[in-house]
Order: structure tokens, then C-alpha cells, then sequence
């Protein structure tokens, strides 16, 4: 059992936390605009073909094959066990090539390959996915900047905004320095970062607000920290179990479904770190008082109702 | 008193759970390879002497199977293995032969009692079966084309109706018709005619030389309206051809402005499947032409089957592939093949009004086909991948026109009763009314459908279980409780998707696995509540009770703002992303469900209205 009795002095390390958000998101960019993301098929258009064979192969073998073939510029890998390959051609390539791909290795009659999945995206195709994958988390930041702004107050909604913007960024730069594949579903996963992220800046939030109203000490930082430490072993508990399930879907989840467990883990641990010292510390920033939030609204009496 | 719930919350709990149970039931019963025999027309049924001789086809090829019965007009057989689903469809196709088609499917095994309750399991999505998925993108700037195609034609006959003359009427590539005249007055003879006739176009007058012009420009709305129209005929002449495929539960769907989605479950020949759906092929009705006809007027064409013999054939098409109702091939007086054709209204005032006047003359059926080529081009440093479209137009039949054609006609003069049955097919599915283009296309074979579903299923069971057991640790009788109530959030969440008849995929399962995960949240919340309460010295009753109820309001806010996130990549995501979208959304419902209600019944039923000193908490 876990009892956390000390109180620890979380806003006591902004600067310091200032300093490793400002790092991060600096890597980040950096690295956004040097190596930008390898995005996946879903995104740049072209053919992706996944073949699996009986036994391991080289891949030096399915190379040359396909050299042999007519396609030099197919690039070969591994996908996820010896005996699965993954075969990417470039853009500019016809619907049909998976079947001409697998006929070309299908010559060598005692390979036993058998097609596993064939995929083809136009670069048109690929192009609207990439805008309406922007654009999605363009509105849901917003959809949940005004419903903050309604529910809570403006500067609480612009400190949860920035605290997402924050995670959503330094995953993205996690992707990018990693150079793992961003396709479809790690963009949901994405958006799901969003949803998981918010949840934990909103509880740290509310605790706030709570504390604003009902302690009689004066400083924000000190209700700050009071709130953070009330919070905390909820937000670890959490985070715990979101992260064991996440590590079990990145374990056994296959390969296909590896890059969306991988994104939400990133993002829950930046999520976490975030709801703690980010989304506070902008707070602080901002200046946030106590009459920010008066005159409160009737809340006690309604949410006495409101309890099943 | 304080944390007793009245027996009416008790009991509504409980119907509700009960009501869950039943709708997630059917997911637990595993699907049976089946084979679904149903008949290719709607002459052919599918009857007890069909199903006895797939019975004895089977048995023939010695391949045992579970049951076959008729269910819903269509024959489905089911067996042990997905080796033996092979063995039969192969054998079934060939013995049945083109009257019946035989499509691979995975059957339910849900019991009568359930599915007389309308519960059914969830469908899976094309990554967790295989099959094949194809996005098209509708060519509507051809279909706006050939609409102007048969304007200009139109055009021709009224001009030379109302004897004005005129040089030529041509379409160029702007999407204009370009009506040349002799003389100015002429042109504004042929305006003002054509104004009255003509509501959906816009004129504009030019003079080159000693050459008058008119342009014929559509307005924005009859384009809007050609391009709706197209879309929705190529959807239905989509649909009819995956009929013709014999694929168990296809989706024919309109995607956005311009595309069409087809997903074949089931599917696993990609090529074969595309050839028929993709084939991009129209009719036109045309007359041969007279031998004293001007160059201007006549175009000449090649014969499909024998590339040889030609045939001049006039400028002007009567109607269409479109206007035709529907098609069957038959036989005529003398036992020659034949094709009877039946038109809509239109098109059969069109083929009267032209008809009449050209009895014994013959008339020419042209097969179009849009086909393309891509190219790659280098423009500004990038690589561009362009699309050129071209169109091959070949003779298929040109037959003498007995007298005159109403809305119901024959085609004669075919070479076979093969020929004909073909000809008759192509004209009963229709034709695209506009080309499409694949831009997206997926395949998942079947093993890796297995595959995918094998390491979800797992993932979720040890995820679920580690969970359990972090919480049976860390919050003791309120973690078992919690525990109750997360299970329960399980079977609710399956109960939901399969009412809605969601579709599950792989980022489906991702989302349920995550969902469990983030379940625990409204837990955690409400027990560190209570702590926080009895540390502060409250008692033991009314620490429950207010912990319950502050942390409400956090668990809502921060619900709700998940689930904004949830409902936008709904809203702006496609196939795989959309269900995952869907199990996220489902889940924080019912998970705020169970934490908040399930978990306060439980705990009120396991401490409410006792003296207490501690809590096991």
C-alpha cells in the first residue's frame, strides 16, 4: 500500500519543470522541421503489400527478387516476425501493383508466400487524410477550449489548452526523433492523448477551483500545491493502470495496433507530467486569483441532485 | 437513512444489467464458416431441390459440414473449418453453375431465443475478417461531358428542325458547346430558340472573322445536379454488380462529395473482384450512317470481336446505356439469339422519335470505355501523379430496325446465346454513368484477419486482468467492488456496440483495452475522495456519501471533455478510426455508468446503513 503522507512542493520546481517543457518542445520542433515525420501510407499515398512466407526468409532474397522484378525502389522490411515482410513502393504507383508484387515473388514456386494484406492509397487520398487529420485536432482543441471557458473560466481553459498543446507536440516530436511510422491509427491515438490528457489537467483543475473557494490561505501557490498533493496519488494510480494495459496492447497487441500503444503511452506519461507541473504553472502564469472565480455559481445545492 | 438505495434504484439497476447481458450474449457464441448460396436473378431461387443438390454435391466431394438450411430465401451450409469452407465453395460454384452464387461467410451461432430478441453479435470490421476495401473517386467532370455530348446532339436536331442553319456544334475543353454560324442573323435566330427550349443554359455571343458563334454554357446548378445524379447511378450500377459478385454483407456506401466506398468481406481475389466492379464500360445507341452523309456528321468505328470490320455510323446518339429499364437476352422466332430491351420514358420518346423515320436502315450498339493512364511527371521538383483519361469506343452489334421502336425493343443479329446473356447482363447492371478511379484500396487476408482478432482478444483479457488485480491490491473490498463494476462496464460496452450494430476493428479493440484502463478513473477518484474524507475525521457513513458526490462533478467534467474529443474524430475520421472512435465514446458512457451508479449500489448494499468504525479501504 502506498500512503503519501509527505507533502511535496511541486510548484517549488517550476522553474526547473519551466526549463524541461521548454527543452522538450524545442526538441520537438526542432525536430519536426529537420526530420518532420515518416509518415505512413495512410498519409503520403502509394502501395504497401505484406506477404508471409512459411519459413524465414533473408530479405537480401526478397530484394534482389524484386530487383529482378522491376522494382528497385521498393523497400523491404520485416514486420514484426521473420517469416512476415512488408514490401513500400513510392508514390507514383497503379492499383494493381500488390498483385504484380506478389506474383513476382510467387515465381519461386517452393517459397510458399501467400498475401496477407495489399494496401493502395492515392496521394490525392493521402493529401485530404493529412489536412482532415489536422484539422480534427485543430477543432477538438477548440470544442474543449470553449466548453472549459464555459465550465470552468477563461484562464483555466487557456492553461488546459496549452498544457494539451504541450503533450500533443512533444509526442509528435517523440514520433519524429524515433522515426516511427504515423499513420491512421496513431493519429487517433493521438486524439485519444487529448481525451486521456485533458481528463487528468481537468481533475488537478478542479481541485483548484475547489480549493480556491474553501481554503482561507491566500497565496496560488500554496493552493496549488495543496490541490496537487490532494490529486496525487489518484493521478498515479491512474496513470499506473493506463500504462499496464497500454504495455500489454504494445506486447501482444501485434504489430499493426504497436504504433498507437506506443503513442498513448508516450502521451499518458507527458500527459501526467503536464497535469502536474504544466497546466499549474501556466495557471500561475496567468495570474490566476481567487476572484477569478467568484462570483461561484450555486454548484453545491445542484450537484446534491444531481448524484444518483 | 444514508447510503441506502430504494429498492425501485436496486431493481432498475439490475433490469438493466439483465437487459445488458442479453444483448452482449451473442458475442460469446463463435461464428461457423458457411458458405451462402443465393440466386444470381430473381428467377432463380434457392429451394429445397437447389439445397439437395449442394447436399449431394458435398457429399460427392466428401466434405462433411454442420447443417444446411434455408434462411431468408438464400441457402447457407456451415461447417467445421475454414479448409472445408474452401473445398465447398469451390465444388458448389462448379456444380451449381451461373444461375447460383456461392459467397463465403461467416455465420452466427446465436441461439433462436436471442435473435427472436433482436440481439446479434457485433460485425467485424474488414481487418479483423479480410476482404477487400476499395475507395472510388467518381469522374464527374466526364459525366458533366457526356451530358453536353447529348446537348449538342440535341441541339443539332432542333436547329435543323426549326431550318436554321448552322456551320458545326462542338465541345470544347472548358466544358462549352461552341455553335458556329454562316451569318449573324442565324446565330440570333438560334439563340433565341434555343433560350426558349433551354432553361438550364447560358449564352454568349462571339464573332471571329466571318464566323459567328454562340457558346452554350451550363449553369451552376444543372452541373451540380448532372454530378449528384451520376454519383447516385454509379452507387446503384455499383451495387447491382457486387450483387452479381455473390458477397455475403456488402457496403455500397457515398463517401463525401465525389467518392464511393466498397467493401467486400470475405473477398480475398482483389483482381477479379475489381474487374467487375470497376468496369467503366457504357452503351450508345447510335444509326448508321447514310451513305451521302457529310464527313462532319459520321464517325467511324471498329468492331469489337473483330477489330477488322468497320462501320460508319452517324454523329448523334439516340439514347444511352442509362435510359435502358432492363434487359434480358432470349430468343427470337427462329431460335437466334436476342436481347429485349425495355427503356425508361425518355428514352423510349427518344428511340420512336428517331426510329420512325429510318425503318430499314441499321442501327449500331457502341460499347464505351473509359480506361486511363497514370503518369508521372517532375513539375516543380516534386513528383506528380497525373491521370489520363481516354476513351475506347467499339462496335458491339448493327442490326436493321424493323419498324418503329418504342420503349421496348429487340437487339438481333448476335453471334451467340453467349454473347447475348452477356450483353443483356451489361445493360441490366447498368453502366457507370460516369468512369471512377480507384484512389484506395485494401486487402486483408484471411489469416491475418484471424491474427488481428487473436492478439486484441488477448491483449484485452491480460490488460483486463492486470487491472483487476492492481485493484483488489491497492483498494482492497473497494477494489473488488470496483472489480464488479468494471466487468460489468465490459459486458455493457459489448451490449451497446452490438445493439448499434457497430462495427468492431482493430482500433476498436485498442479502444476497448484503453477504455478499460481509463474506467478505473472514476473509481480511483471516488475512493481517494473517501480517504481524504475519513482522514479528515468524518465518519464512516457520511465519508462514503460525500466522497461519492464531490467527486461527481470532476468525473463529469472530465468525461465530458473526453468524449468531445471522442465524438470530433467520429466526426472527421474514416473506417478503422471511426471504430475506434465509436468503442471510446461507448466506453465513457458506461464506464461513468458503472463507477457512478454500479459501484454506489454495491457499496451501499455492502456498507450502507451499518455502524461502522473502518473501512476497508
Amino acid at each position: 500500500m502506498i500512503h503519501i503522507k509527505r507533502e511535496f512542493n511541486f510548484m517549488g520546481a517550476r522553474r526547473i519543470a519551466a526549463i524541461i517543457s521548454i527543452v522538450l518542445l524545442l526538441v520537438s520542433i526542432g525536430s519536426l522541421a529537420i526530420n518532420g515525420l515518416k509518415l505512413g501510407l495512410d498519409f503520403t499515398g502509394g502501395s504497401l503489400v505484406e506477404v508471409t512466407y512459411e519459413r524465414p526468409v533473408e530479405l537480401e532474397d526478397v530484394r534482389s527478387q524484386l530487383r529482378a522484378g522491376g522494382y528497385g525502389d521498393a523497400v523491404v522490411q520485416t514486420f514484426g516476425s521473420a517469416n512476415d515482410i512488408l514490401i513500400r513502393l513510392g508514390e507514383a504507383h497503379d492499383p494493381q501493383l500488390g498483385q504484380k508484387i506478389l506474383e513476382v515473388l510467387q515465381q519461386d514456386a517452393d517459397a510458399g508466400v501467400t498475401l496477407r494484406r495489399n494496401e493502395f492509397v492515392g496521394s490525392q487520398v493521402g493529401e485530404e487524410l493529412r489536412e482532415q487529420g489536422g484539422l480534427g485536432l485543430l477543432v477538438a482543441l477548440i470544442m474543449v477550449m470553449i466548453y472549459l471557458a464555459f465550465r470552468f473560466q477563461f484562464k483555466f481553459s487557456v492553461g488546459a489548452v496549452l498544457a494539451l498543446a504541450h503533450d500533443v507536440i512533444i509526442v509528435l516530436g517523440f514520433f519524429s526523433l524515433m522515426q516511427i511510422d504515423f499513420d491512421l491509427t496513431v493519429l487517433a491515438a493521438l486524439l485519444a492523448v487529448i481525451g486521456y490528457s485533458l481528463n487528468d489537467t481537468i481533475v488537478v483543475y478542479d481541485r483548484i477551483r475547489e480549493n480556491f473557494r474553501i481554503l482561507r490561505v491566500s497565496e496560488p501557490v500554496e493552493i496549488l500545491n495543496t490541490s496537487l498533493n490532494q490529486t496525487l496519488s489518484r493521478t498515479i494510480v491512474t496513470s499506473l493502470t493506463t500504462m499496464l494495459v497500454l504495455v500489454v496492447l504494445a506486447i501482444f497487441g501485434g504489430e499493426m495496433i504497436y504504433g498507437f500503444a506506443i503513442a498513448l503511452l508516450a502521451g499518458v506519461i507527458i500527459g501526467t507530467y503536464s497535469s502536474v507541473y504544466v497546466a499549474g504553472n501556466i495557471l500561475l502564469l496567468l495570474k490566476v486569483t481567487r476572484e477569478d472565480l467568484i462570483p461561484p455559481p450555486p454548484k453545491e445545492e445542484e450537484e446534491e441532485e444531481l448524484v444518483p | 437513512m444514508l447510503n441506502r438505495y430504494p429498492l425501485w434504484k436496486n431493481l432498475l439497476i439490475v433490469m438493466v444489467l439483465v437487459i445488458a447481458g442479453i444483448y452482449a450474449a451473442p458475442n460469446l457464441y463463435p461464428e461457423d464458416y458457411a458458405v451462402q448460396i443465393s440466386g444470381s436473378r430473381a428467377i432463380h431461387q434457392v429451394d429445397d431441390r437447389v439445397m439437395a443438390q449442394s447436399v449431394s454435391l458435398l457429399e460427392q466431394e466428401g466434405i462433411s459440414f454442420k447443417s444446411a438450411e434455408l434462411e431468408n430465401e438464400a441457402g447457407m451450409i456451415r461447417f467445421d473449418s475454414s479448409d472445408a469452407q474452401l473445398r465447398a465453395r469451390a465444388a458448389l460454384t462448379r456444380g451449381l453453375g451461373e444461375n447460383y452464387v456461392v459467397a463465403m461467410n461467416l455465420a452466427p451461432t446465436t441461439p433462436d431465443w436471442l435473435t427472436a430478441l433482436g440481439a446479434r453479435p457485433m460485425t467485424l470490421g474488414l481487418d479483423l475478417r479480410g476482404g477487400v476495401h476499395f475507395l472510388m473517386e467518381v469522374d464527374t467532370d466526364q459525366a458533366v461531358a457526356q451530358r453536353l455530348e447529348v446537348y449538342a446532339s440535341d441541339i443539332r436536331t432542333t436547329l435543323r428542325e426549326q431550318r436554321i442553319r448552322y456551320r458545326s456544334v462542338d465541345l470544347d475543353d472548358s466544358g462549352r458547346l461552341i455553335v458556329r454560324f454562316a451569318d449573324a442573323e442565324a446565330r440570333d435566330q438560334a439563340q433565341s430558340r434555343l433560350r426558349r427550349d433551354y432553361q438550364e443554359f447560358a449564352f454568349e455571343s462571339a464573332q471571329q472573322d466571318d464566323a459567328w458563334f454562340l457558346h452554350v454554357t451550363l449553369n451552376e446548378q444543372s452541373v451540380r445536379e448532372i454530378e449528384d445524379y451520376a454519383i447516385q447511378q454509379n452507387l446503384t450500377t455499383l451495387r447491382n454488380r457486387v450483387n452479381e459478385l455473390g458477397v455475403a454483407e456488402p457496403l455500397v456506401q457515398r463517401q463525401g462529395r465525389n467518392r464511393i466506398v466498397v467493401q467486400l468481406p470475405g473477398i480475398q481475389d482483389a483482381a477479379a473482384a475489381k474487374r467487375v466492379i470497376g468496369q467503366t464500360a457504357n452503351l450508345e445507341f447510335r444509326l448508321e450512317a447514310m451513305s451521302d452523309a457529310s464527313r462532319a456528321a459520321t464517325e467511324v468505328f471498329q468492331f469489337r470481336n473483330d477489330p477488322d470490320r468497320r462501320a460508319t455510323l452517324e454523329r448523334d446518339i439516340i439514347i444511352t446505356g442509362s435510359s435502358v429499364a432492363n434487359a434480358n437476352a432470349t430468343f427470337d422466332e427462329n431460335g437466334m439469339p436476342q436481347v429485349s430491351i425495355t427503356l425508361d420514358a425518355r428514352g423510349g420518346q427518344m428511340m420512336s422519335r428517331v426510329t420512325r423515320n429510318a425503318i430499314q436502315r441499321r442501327m449500331a450498339v457502341v460499347f464505351v470505355e473509359h480506361k486511363t493512364r497514370t503518369v508521372t511527371e517532375r513539375i516543380d521538383g516534386e513528383m506528380v501523379e497525373r491521370r489520363i483519361p481516354y476513351t475506347e469506343k467499339r462496335l458491339i452489334s448493327l442490326a436493321t430496325i424493323q419498324s418503329v421502336l418504342g420503349n421496348q425493343f429487340r437487339i438481333t443479329g448476335l453471334d451467340s446465346p453467349r454473347e447475348s446473356s452477356e450483353l443483356a447482363l451489361l445493360l441490366r447492371a447498368g453502366a457507370l454513368a460516369a468512369p471512377i478511379y480507384f484512389v484506395e484500396e485494401r486487402t486483408i487476408g484471411p489469416s491475418l484477419g484471424a491474427a488481428n482478432i487473436e492478439m486484441g482478444v488477448t491483449s484485452v483479457k491480460i490488460g483486463f486482468a492486470l487491472v483487476l488485480v492492481f485493484m483488489a491490491l491497492f483498494y482492497r473490498v473497494f477494489g473488488l467492488l470496483a472489480n464488479v463494476a468494471l466487468t460489468l462496464n465490459l459486458v455493457m460496452i459489448m451490449a451497446v456496440m452490438s445493439m448499434l450494430g457497430a462495427t468492431l476493428t482493430l482500433p476498436g479493440i485498442a479502444g476497448i483495452v484503453l477504455t478499460v484502463g481509463m474506467a478505473v478513473d472514476a473509481n480511483v477518484l471516488i475512493f481517494e475522495r473517501i480517504k481524504e474524507e475519513l482522514r479528515s475525521g468524518a465518519p464512516v457513513q457520511s465519508a462514503i456519501h460525500s466522497g461519492f458526490s464531490r467527486a461527481f462533478s470532476t468525473i463529469l467534467d472530465a468525461n465530458v471533455t473526453t468524449l468531445i474529443a471522442a465524438v470530433i474524430l467520429f466526426a472527421m475520421g474514416t473506417g478503422p478510426v471511426k471504430g475506434f472512435a465509436v468503442t471510446l465514446s461507448v466506453g465513457i458512457v458506461t464506464s461513468m455508468f458503472a463507477a457512478l451508479v454500479i459501484t454506489r449500489a454495491l457499496v451501499n448494499l455492502t456498507y450502507g446503513g451499518r455502524k461502522l468504525q473502518k473501512l476497508g479501504l
